[in-house]
């Protein structure tokens, strides 16, 4: 091949890459702002099934902080969403993890009224097996309701256990160490979250929290 | 005209059945086995890996005559990586619940061997109608392949079909879930991964099945058609 022939190969392929990437950025520049809307809608549908819409007026996916809570969430900070009505506390969403699922980590976004009971817990992401420990997500059944309504009070932090561990809750038989977690994640939050209120609901918190 | 039928036919049915790129050549096996736990999964998949097919064939048989023999592989490629990026910030904007569940799997269909294979071995030497419909065909044909092996896996893990439905086709399909057996448990197996190899296993072998069946009928027929050439000759 001689040196022309070579050039205007290379210049061709450059071509085309530049075209596609043109392209490309043009059609993201357009998608931008729909994909944030998106991202935004469904995060809102996530928290308004647990804290109704109508309980709050304040911008719940701004009002949020992100800390660094160990006992909650071993690798990465606790996002915590605050839901307010005429800037009086309703309720905290705090997604945390469930570190010792069957198929390791369990994400679940835990609604804690300002009473200190929980508004109900959800499952968001998990590696559980199919079919088996997958009863836990709302889609699949009943489970992830029975925490609808608990708290330290009506439940002290002992009775925090599945039922085979001599607890308050129910399990599927075959698949105990699925709810095992998801049951002791759910009480320790709660303990958290009654020795932290104050900072929960505050505008800022900086640092680390134990 | 009647000969561009015959080649436009012969096209559609190589696509769909007899070099069906999952069940006969073994391509694009990756995707296959990993997003057909359900038929929902399996139908956003395939119709996602059909459009970037036909639309990749369609441009690489337009440029083929400029991009020189070199270069046509990072070009093909760059192509198809741009088609495929458009795809998946579509299913974003459109679908975004199907979009989080498929997830990696359609930035992936750039690495679905399929693509780059019709690319090189068809569109780059064939005309854009032709080549257009060549991606549609054995996008067709993965996709039947793949909401097969879907469905069978959904019936016989959760004794349902089309659950779903209604992240890819909208609210209207909510009620569109057939529960079809009423399972406690459902068969496991067929939802975990060992249930893709062995469903996709147990399709080739019916596929072959029946192809050899047509084989058999085939050469009846041409014995029979030879026999009569000889006998027919023979009195005469």
């Amino acid at each position: 091949m001689n040196k022309l022939s070579m050039l205007k190969t290379a210049s061709m392929l450059a071509a085309f890459a530049c075209g596609a990437a043109v392209v490309l950025y043009l059609l993201q520049e357009v998608a931008a702002p729909t994909l944030a809307a998106n991202q935004q809608a469904a995060l809102l549908a996530q928290l308004n099934s647990l804290i109704p819409a109508e309980s709050y007026d304040n911008a719940i996916t701004e009002d949020k902080i992100a800390l660094t809570i160990p006992a909650l969430s071993p690798n990465s900070p606790v996002t915590i969403y605050r839901a307010r009505k005429q800037n009086q506390p309703v309720a905290t969403l705090l997604t945390v993890i469930a570190p010792n699922g069957y198929s390791g980590e369990i994400k679940l976004l835990v609604a804690i009224l300002a009473d200190g009971s929980l508004a109900g817990v959800r499952v968001i992401a998990h590696k559980e097996t199919p079919g088996l420990g997958d009863y836990i997500e709302e889609k699949r059944g009943q489970w992830i309701h029975q925490f609808d309504h608990k708290s330290l009070e009506n439940t002290p932090i002992t009775r925090w256990k599945v039922k085979k561990d001599g607890g308050d809750f129910n399990y599927n038989t075959g698949a105990t160490i699925t709810p095992r977690a998801i049951v002791a994640a759910v009480g320790r939050t709660l303990t958290w979250a009654k020795e932290h209120h104050d900072a929960l609901y505050a505008p800022q918190v900086e640092g680390v929290l134990p | 005209m009647t000969t561009r039928y015959r080649a436009y036919r012969s096209i559609f049915l190589d696509g769909v059945w007899h070099n069906n790129h999952a069940l006969v050549a073994l391509l694009g096996l990756c995707p296959l086995l990993a997003v057909s736990n359900n038929v929902v999964n399996a139908l956003s998949l395939g119709l996602a890996t059909t459009f970037v097919l036909t639309l990749s064939n369609g441009a690489i048989s337009l440029i083929r005559q400029f991009v020189t023999s070199e270069i046509r592989i990072p070009v093909y490629i760059t192509v198809i990586a741009a088609l495929v990026t458009a795809v998946d910030l579509l299913m974003a904007i459109m679908t975004p619940g199907l979009h989080s569940i498929l997830g990696i799997f359609i930035p992936l269909i750039v690495t679905n061997c399929i693509v780059l294979a019709r690319a090189e071995a068809f569109a780059s030497k064939n005309s854009v109608d032709k080549s257009l419909l060549d991606g549609f065909s054995i996008g067709l044909g993965f996709t039947l392949a793949l909401v097969f092996l879907g469905g069978l896996r959904e019936f016989l893990g959760h004794g349902t079909l089309f659950s779903e439905a209604e992240l890819l086709f909208g609210p209207i399909a909510k009620d569109w879930t057939l529960h079809l057996m009423q399972l406690d448990h459902g068969m496991l197996i067929a939802i975990l991964p060992p249930g893709a190899f062995i469903g996709l296993g147990l399709m080739i072998a019916v596929t072959n099945i029946i192809k050899a069946k047509q084989k058999r009928a085939q050469q009846a027929i041409q014995i029979a058609v030879t026999d009569i050439g000889l006998t027919s000759g023979k009195t005469a």
